[in-house]
């Protein structure tokens, strides 16, 4: 019986055919920004599924902005998106379903209570069995108890957990968040690392920024610099210390944005 | 898509029964115009269903420009529309189900005003024959409206631009609702289904296309 | 753009004009009953005409840009309404002028006069929201949209104006098929509106010319930014 289970599964070594190999998150040529400043000149990116990226740079080299291009929030002025080969342009729900985003803003209704504000997105993304999926994001971001109340009276950190609950609520396989680091108090950062790391059923995927480089090596296993309006420099971040990270920061900032730009001379595109 | 205008009604009125917002401002604000008017205009006796008509559509003017404005204002400003659209949703789904809730607000709003004003300017009134012309007056008033608001909701100076590109746009729903509402209060002994066709035509042509056209209006 | 061409674009365009004076003010008979301030027809017809036809250009390059996202529909539909404005501004202070003399009074709430009066608010309106918000790509989506309801709206308009006025009891001024016009009339009109649609069109030109240059300019600007950093 068993034996039969397995034998009926693809191989899972590694020379089993390319084809089965999708992206979580591709972008090609994306430029973005308002009119005359374009924030984001032809940035190229790949995450493989299960990759983890911490993408850092300075205030204003338009991490946000990326962030909402791949979140499909921004339509970029040229460019494309994937998700999970979907692009936004021609199949754009079926992209945004398997999308996660955790923004600046916290999409909450301060009318509605945690548990409305959560049923009514679960429900937007057609989520199955939709009561106990919320009743489980409560329990997972330790709101069970206030559930019932309006958003508008909780504290800013049960707001910032609540958000991320929401993030989370249809199980995404690519989850982007937007400085999800900034200004969490310690049981919202515990809360965050819990999240993260109990992926869904599937690998999850996950891209975020951060001005933070410890969380960085926290939550990313691989880090990418955004400079000059494209991916920089990457690297993996693996038996590398906060202080090697900084020090290999510090190097890619303090080129001039056209060398940083020739630093990206490398093969088209940052796969992670 | 059915379920997805449902939610999003739902999420509207939840919010609506919280706070109360546009039954405790809209209904205050339309009985005020039609005393301001009662001031300004006098009404007499016998010409009080020709002129109360329009009395009555200005004031539902009014207080519809109100009450669209707010329906992507608060969205747009507290960052929950950009919430709506990450969703995986039709962007007509967003317009048809703000479109609906529009309709019920100004609705509500209609219910006060119109005893109030049978009541204050003392016309007698076809209770069946007005609910279906208001109703169709209403839906291409909110159709177009709902567009129009989602769109000034960015911009500068929105208080201004919403009427400023709504009003026009809305001539033949004005004239034709005031002309039908006239002729069901008995000014006239015109028949009232010309206007009613033309009104039904306007909702029509004019809601298709706003179905049409919305998501390059909230596209980022 | 092609220099030849739009002189000689604005030769022919000149030309008919003068042409148009000609028949307009010398050529056609005097008008029995409303006498010499008949003439102003024949500039304001061919104005109301082209106004309509400019609106026509912008519903058109309006779904042309929703649909292609090129900024040669965006200019086209920007500078096709601009004129048309300037065009439906010239058909009501010329409309004015008529009706002193004719009806006695400036303004009168005439089914055309009112809808030339809905339209020019609409594209007023057109204008306005473009240059309401920050990003520039925006305000053209905004445009559109508006260019495409406001040009939907029209026919409606219309017919809610004209009923409102026939069934208006005093309102049977203007019975629809007035007198046949001679012969000689209908040659001028016909040469004013030629020449006012070349008018239309080389001012298109000239505009969307001007336009495409501006588009230009902000794309060497911004290429020349992404150089610099």
């Amino acid at each position: 019986m068993i034996q039969r289970t397995l034998v009926a599964e693809p191989p899972l070594d590694d020379h089993a055919p390319e084809l089965e190999r999708v992206a979580a998150l591709e972008a090609r040529g994306v430029w973005a920004g308002f009119g005359d400043r374009q924030v984001l000149t032809g940035v190229d990116l790949t995450l493989e599924v299960g990759a983890r990226l911490a993408l850092i740079g300075s205030n204003g080299s338009g991490k946000t902005t990326l962030l909402r291009v791949l979140a499909g929030a921004l339509r970029p002025t040229s460019g494309e998106v994937s998700i999970f080969s979907h692009s936004f342009s021609k199949n754009q729900r079926a992209a945004r379903a398997s999308v996660g985003v955790l923004g600046h803003q916290s999409y909450l209704y301060p009318e509605l209570t945690a548990a409305e504000n959560l049923t009514f997105y679960a429900r937007l993304y057609r989520v199955q069995r939709c009561a106990e999926r919320v009743d489980q994001m409560l329990e997972v971001v330790g709101l069970s108890h206030r559930r019932s109340d309006r958003v508008g009276t909780l504290s800013r950190g049960m707001v910032q957990r609540l958000a991320l609950a929401r993030a989370v609520v249809h199980d995404p396989p690519l989850l982007l968040l937007d400085e999800p680091d900034d200004g969490l108090d310690e049981r919202s950062s515990s809360t965050l690392e819990a999240v993260l790391s109990t992926g869904a059923a599937a690998p999850r995927t996950i891209l975020l920024t951060t001005h933070d480089l410890e969380n960085a090596l926290r939550f990313g296993d691989n880090v990418a610099v955004l400079h000059g309006g494209q991916v920089a420099a990457h690297r993996s971040t693996s038996s590398l210390g906060v202080a090697g990270l900084r020090a290999w920061y510090a190097a890619i900032a303090a080129q001039p944005r056209s060398a940083a730009r020739q630093l990206v001379g490398q093969p088209a595109g940052t796969s992670f | 898509m059915c379920d997805t205008i449902a939610t999003l009604i739902w999420k509207d009125l939840v919010a609506e029964t919280r706070t109360k917002e546009v039954f405790l401002t809209g209904v205050p604000f339309a009985l005020l115009i039609l005393v301001i008017f009662n001031f300004a205009i006098d009404v007499g006796a016998d010409r009080a269903a020709e002129v109360g008509a329009g009395i009555l559509w200005i004031t539902f003017t009014f207080a519809g420009v109100l009450g669209v404005a707010r329906s992507f204002a608060d969205e747009r400003d507290r960052g929950t529309l950009e919430g709506l659209l990450l969703a995986p949703i039709e962007r007509s789904a967003v317009y048809l189900a703000k479109t609906l809730v529009n309709i019920l607000f100004m609705a509500v709003i209609e219910l006060v005003t119109v005893p109030a004003f049978v009541l204050l300017f003392n016309v007698e009134v076809a209770w069946l024959d007005l609910l279906v012309v208001a109703l169709c007056g209403t839906v291409g008033f909110a159709g177009v409206g709902t567009l129009v608001a989602a769109m000034v909701a960015n911009a500068r100076s929105r208080e201004v631009l919403l009427p400023l590109l709504l009003l026009p746009l809305q001539v033949p729903v004005l004239i034709a609702s005031v002309k039908a509402t006239a002729i069901v209060m008995g000014a006239h002994t015109e028949q009232s289904w010309p206007w009613m066709s033309l009104l039904v035509g306007y909702d029509v042509v004019l809601v298709a296309a706003a179905v049409l056209v919305f998501e390059y209006v909230v596209e980022e | 753009m092609d220099r030849g061409r739009d002189y000689a674009l604005a030769a022919i365009t000149l030309v008919s004009m003068l042409a148009a004076l000609y028949a307009g003010l010398i050529y056609a008979p005097t008008e029995r009953s409303q006498g010499d301030v008949q003439r102003i027809f024949y500039v304001h017809v061919p104005l109301a005409w082209n106004a309509y036809l400019a609106f026509l250009v912008v519903f058109a390059a309006s779904i042309g840009y929703l649909w292609r996202r090129s900024a040669w529909f965006d200019a086209l539909a920007h500078a096709s309404a601009e004129i048309g404005l300037v065009f439906t501004t010239l058909v009501l202070i010329t409309g004015s002028l008529w009706a002193r003399p004719i009806w006695g009074t400036w303004w009168s709430w005439d089914a055309r006069l009112t809808t030339s009066l809905v339209l020019w608010f609409i594209y007023v309106g057109y204008l306005l929201v473009r240059g309401s918000v920050i990003d520039e790509r925006r305000g053209a989506r905004y445009a559109a949209v508006i260019g495409i309801i406001g040009f939907i709206d029209v026919p409606i308009i219309h017919q809610s104006v004209v009923w409102w006025r026939t069934l208006h009891p005093e309102s049977i001024v203007l019975a629809p098929g007035g007198p046949a016009m001679p012969a000689s009339m209908l040659l001028s009109l016909g040469c004013s509106l030629l020449a006012f649609t070349l008018l239309y069109v080389y001012l298109l030109r000239l505009r969307f010319g001007a336009e495409s240059l501006r588009h230009e300019l902000r794309t060497l600007r911004r290429t020349s930014i992404v150089e610099a950093v």
